[in-house]
């Protein structure tokens, strides 16, 4: 599904991805997990399609065509989502409008009509319900004034209402009490189907009891320096990064 | 003698010259005004960007300009406002036209609504309710410096009077519907006043629409009392086109405990000036000022606002928004004076613009006055491009770029339509500003009279 290939980039002429190479096939999900800085978001940031972030070598291909020739809404309407870590407000836009507006995109594309007004909002309701979203919350302006727990919900409806191929989830989990947490996997487990991919992004543990990864890999300085299966979650959890710092620092000086 | 003073002294030439005409159209109790009016325009002239209020708006192009003077519409006139009709459908409105300024029927000069509400012509009203407007006419604009006002004062025949009496609640709008229309290049001014009585309800909307495309320039006073308790609404909506000047001041003495909105909402217009002035004059009372403006090519907008803090525990809100793209340009200068005694107060100011080319430009400008110290104050301006993350946020779920931009520039647009109650109305301005945005609406966009 996604080939990444030797992928760097740089923000504003710093470089932060430095070589990163990863292979996710259809119906995996895969962890990324790591200490701060490490280049986490930028990576998803990429995928998305962010124009801040400049990429300087490597290939991505998602399905078999270049992923980053697209414009961030072609690879929305190719099945990718990405769950902000900071969602953003929007006074003045209604929720109905934003996810209509987006529904309707994705149906053309894939050359239907546009969902009838009642279509529409029967689906908000189901979807609105399988994240347990306050139904209050999609009569209101995007993410305005919303508490960091909705503002994450409202990442989870939004990507139930899009039901893309790729869910790249950037630390959806921060910020969350245990009870949020809860409500934001189960979502994301009740979304996920046999063929359908996802990217997790995370700094704890936690979250991966809820959703659980097929493989874990851990970013340090822009670049994959180790990948495992689940377990590699749980040692990360009991003993830190320091340790996987230490053994990246010791073959470099090598 | 400098250029500025010359063009003063042109429109004082104007006033001498019709003054008689003037005069004999008009009632006794407006004309005895004009002298004193004359002379104070005299001492101050027609504003220049000298002038603190007026810094950042160049009134030259239309103020220079030639106009034929225009005092009393004739039968064809009548003709075009009486065909014409406001084609937002579902606004249930008790509508009123002035043409160029007059109140264009021969008969019913004065119309009764229910609750014993009065709507019709200024000039004529002065016979029907002469108590009432020798209580308020021509009393809230005093000490004002901007001689265009006085110049309105000076010759001003007619324009819309209302008078809501105490305690009447009137759950459809008033809309008047300013049309302007001439083959020739006319300059005209008029002159309303309303007046909600204690414990009143009412809410108005104002329309200013151009009908044909010559220069013109308008030049409107409109006062507005409102008294104790009683809540008062003014929409203004202006759709002009690029050729029109179109300079409002409006003033609202407020009494205890009443609360008071003014919109202002820019279309389209050649030069737009709105001054809007709210004066606080009694404890617990309360004012929000919305405007919004979306201008492009040379268009220019002016807000100026003036909250005026005279009594304690008042509460006021200002909030206003432009959207500026090709060489446009506009202006905002937001005042709040708290005076000595006026203890409590809670003032908000907020002024954000969005520029879409590096040719735009927008000059804001909070001024706040504060001699009372227990006062709750607070302003911020942000004039800037469309939010980056916004843009991404949107597009990120398939929206393409182009669309992402409309409904973010429409999202910041309707933070202001949202404050209006009408529904049709909000509904329409909505429908507008989303026309407008992508630049799909003319100036006749909206008219049912098919002109030039």
């Amino acid at each position: 599904m996604l080939i990444i290939k030797n992928l760097k980039a740089e923000i504003n002429g710093k470089a932060i991805l430095k070589g990163i190479s990863l292979e996710v096939k259809a119906g995996e999900v895969h962890a990324i997990m790591g200490p701060n800085g490490s280049g986490k978001s930028t990576l998803a940031a990429v995928l998305a399609g962010r124009e801040l972030v400049k990429v300087t070598e490597g290939s991505v291909t998602y399905f078999g065509k270049n992923l980053l020739e697209m414009p961030p809404e072609e690879r929305s309407k190719e099945g990718i989502f990405l769950g902000f870590q900071y969602p953003i407000e929007i006074p003045g836009v209604s929720m109905v409008n934003f996810m209509k507006t987006a529904v309707n995109e994705h149906r053309k594309y894939m050359g239907l009509e546009p969902l009838s007004a009642s279509d529409f909002l029967k689906m908000m309701r189901e979807k609105k319900e399988l994240v347990e979203i306050d139904s209050k919350l999609a009569n209101r302006s995007v993410n305005e004034g919303f508490s960091g727990g909705e503002k994450k919900k409202n990442e989870i409806f939004q990507m139930a209402m899009l039901e893309p191929k790729l869910a790249i989830l950037d630390e959806t989990d921060s910020g969350l009490d245990i009870d949020a947490l809860r409500i934001v996997a189960n979502g994301v487990n009740k979304l996920k189907r046999p063929e359908t991919s996802a990217i997790v992004i995370t700094h704890y543990q936690r979250l991966l009891d809820f959703i659980v990864p097929d493989v874990v890999h851990v970013l340090y300085d822009g670049r994959i320096v180790k990948t495992a299966g689940k377990e590699l979650a749980l040692e990360l959890e009991e003993k830190g990064y320091d340790w996987i710092k230490k053994e990246v620092d010791k073959k470099d000086m090598a | 003698m400098n250029n500025t003073s010359e063009r003063s002294e042109r429109y004082y030439t104007l006033y001498k010259e019709n003054i008689k005409r003037i005069s004999e159209r008009s009632s006794p109790y407006l004309n005895s005004f004009r002298e004193a009016a004359i002379n104070e325009f005299n001492k101050l002239g027609i504003p220049t960007k000298k002038n603190e209020s007026y810094r950042y708006t160049n009134l030259d192009t239309f103020f220079n300009a030639e106009y034929k003077s225009y005092f009393m519409p004739s039968a064809s006139d009548f003709k075009k406002a009486e065909e014409f009709r406001c084609d937002v459908t579902d606004l249930d409105a008790h509508g009123i036209v002035l043409m160029n300024g007059f109140y264009p029927t021969l008969k019913d000069k004065m119309r009764k609504l229910p609750g014993g509400i009065w709507i019709g012509s200024m000039n004529e009203a002065t016979d029907k309710f002469g108590d009432q407007i020798r209580k308020h006419y021509n009393k809230y604009i005093n000490g004002n410096s901007d001689g265009l006002v006085h110049l309105n004062t000076a010759m001003a025949c007619d324009g819309v009077f209302i008078y809501i009496p105490e305690g009447v609640v009137l759950t459809k709008p008033i809309q008047i519907i300013n049309l302007v229309q001439s083959d020739e290049d006319i300059f005209n001014q008029h002159r309303s006043l309303i007046i909600a009585e204690k414990n009143s309800d009412v809410t108005v909307i104002v329309c200013d629409h151009t009908l044909s495309p010559n220069k013109f320039l308008t030049n409107g006073v409109t006062e507005i009392y409102v008294g104790e308790n009683a809540h008062f609404e003014i929409i203004r909506v202006q759709n002009e086109h690029n050729n029109a000047g179109k300079i409002t001041h409006t003033f609202m003495h407020q009494e205890r405990n009443s609360y008071a909105t003014s919109n202002n909402i820019t279309l389209h217009g050649g030069l737009v000036r709105n001054s809007t002035h709210h004066f606080l004059g009694g404890e617990g009372a309360e004012s929000k000022s919305f405007g919004l403006f979306l201008a492009d090519k040379w268009q220019h907008v002016d807000n100026f606002v003036n909250v005026d803090h005279a009594f304690p525990k008042c509460t006021s809100n200002q909030l206003f928004k432009g959207v500026l793209d090709d060489m446009a340009t506009g202006a905002f200068n937001g005042r709040i004076y708290v005076h000595k005694d006026a203890q409590g107060t809670v003032a908000y100011q907020k002024n954000n613009n969005i520029l879409l080319t590096d040719d735009a430009k927008m000059d804001t400008k909070p001024q706040l006055e504060i001699y009372a110290d227990d006062v709750k104050c607070s302003h911020g301006t942000t004039v800037g491009q469309l939010d980056d993350d916004a843009l991404f946020y949107l597009q990120s779920r398939g929206i393409e770029k182009r669309e992402a931009r409309l409904m973010l520039m429409f999202g910041f647009a309707h933070e202001v339509i949202q404050n209006i109650k009408v529904e049709a109305l909000r509904d329409r301005m909505d429908n507008l500003v989303m026309q407008r945005l992508k630049g799909e609406l003319s100036r006749c966009a909206f008219c049912m009279v098919k002109c030039g």
